[in-house]
């Protein structure tokens, strides 16, 4: 039984992880990619870690705890990364991609240096 | 807060002195009798019950996991559909959330869900731009933050 839980999870981390990696090849600009980097890569990871968690103590008895302080660093990290690498990209420049809709932050960025120059 | 877990662990140390036994369920069980204790006296410590920003952590933790679930399915889909029809762009949220420290767990819970990942923050730390893969309608989108995360931080919180 539970090693039919840590296949599922294993396999469901496997194929998170390969989603991530078309997403990267198929979305249209940096940001649609970091989406697909950042976040179902990181669900991918954590499956995959959890799933060695419950290896390890279910079928060997050991109880990991480096594994489970695996899964809270990445969860730590992974959003102040996304969000440092959007927020640069942002700032030097880079373009949404045309299909975008609504850029919010432009116009607060607009306001904000007419402001600064009257 | 801190004092009362002091307090719950003290009890719990008691507890284990007098059933001589040092072992970690002996500790788990001295801790519940004290969390009892405490929540029977709740009336005549001058502070809240610290018990209740526990459970609304676990919420916030549960609400979280849930949401990545949904999220991802949402994500799923939008990667593996033939045609890539997405309307991608940045929304400022507004949030009602004071501290820096509210702000920055509001953020990094937005950016873990898949779909939308904070960008930017306004000067004055009232405004988060977020990048959303998808924006069919913004209002319905800045609500629905409102409605799951904030409401929970802030339940956290106070």
């Amino acid at each position: 039984m539970t090693e039919i839980i840590i296949s599922i999870l294993i396999l469901l981390g496997g194929f998170l992880s390969l989603l991530g990696a078309i997403g990267i090849v198929r979305f249209p600009d940096v940001y649609g990619r970091l989406h697909a980097a950042t976040k179902s890569a990181t669900l991918g990871v954590i499956s995959i870690m959890l799933a060695v968690f419950l290896y390890f103590q279910f079928i060997e008895g050991v109880f990991s705890g480096k594994v489970l302080l695996t899964i809270v660093f990445v969860f730590l990290t992974a959003p102040v990364a996304g969000f440092m690498i959007a927020r640069s990209a942002y700032n030097v420049g880079v373009e949404l991609s045309d299909k975008s809709v609504q850029d919010d932050l432009k116009k607060a960025i607009n306001k904000k240096g007419k402001k600064a120059r009257s | 807060m801190a004092f009362q877990i002091l307090l719950n662990i003290g009890l719990a140390i008691i507890w284990m002195l007098l059933r001589q036994d040092f072992s970690p369920v002996e500790f788990l069980i001295g801790y519940v009798v004290g969390l009892v204790l405490l929540y029977v006296l709740r009336r005549f410590l001058q502070f809240d019950f610290y018990f209740r920003r526990v459970i609304a952590i676990v919420k916030l933790i549960f609400l979280f996991l849930w949401e990545l679930i949904l999220a991802n399915i949402d994500v799923i889909k939008i990667v593996l559909s033939p045609k890539l029809d997405i309307k991608p762009g940045i929304i400022a949220v507004p949030t009602k959330l004071k501290t820096d420290w509210e702000v920055t767990l509001l953020a990094s819970l937005i950016s873990l869900t898949p779909g939308t990942l904070s960008m930017n923050f306004s000067d004055d730390g009232k405004t988060i731009f977020v990048h959303s893969i998808d924006v069919p309608d913004k209002e319905a989108m800045i609500k629905q933050i409102h409605n799951s995360f904030e409401k929970a931080i802030m339940e956290v919180t106070q």
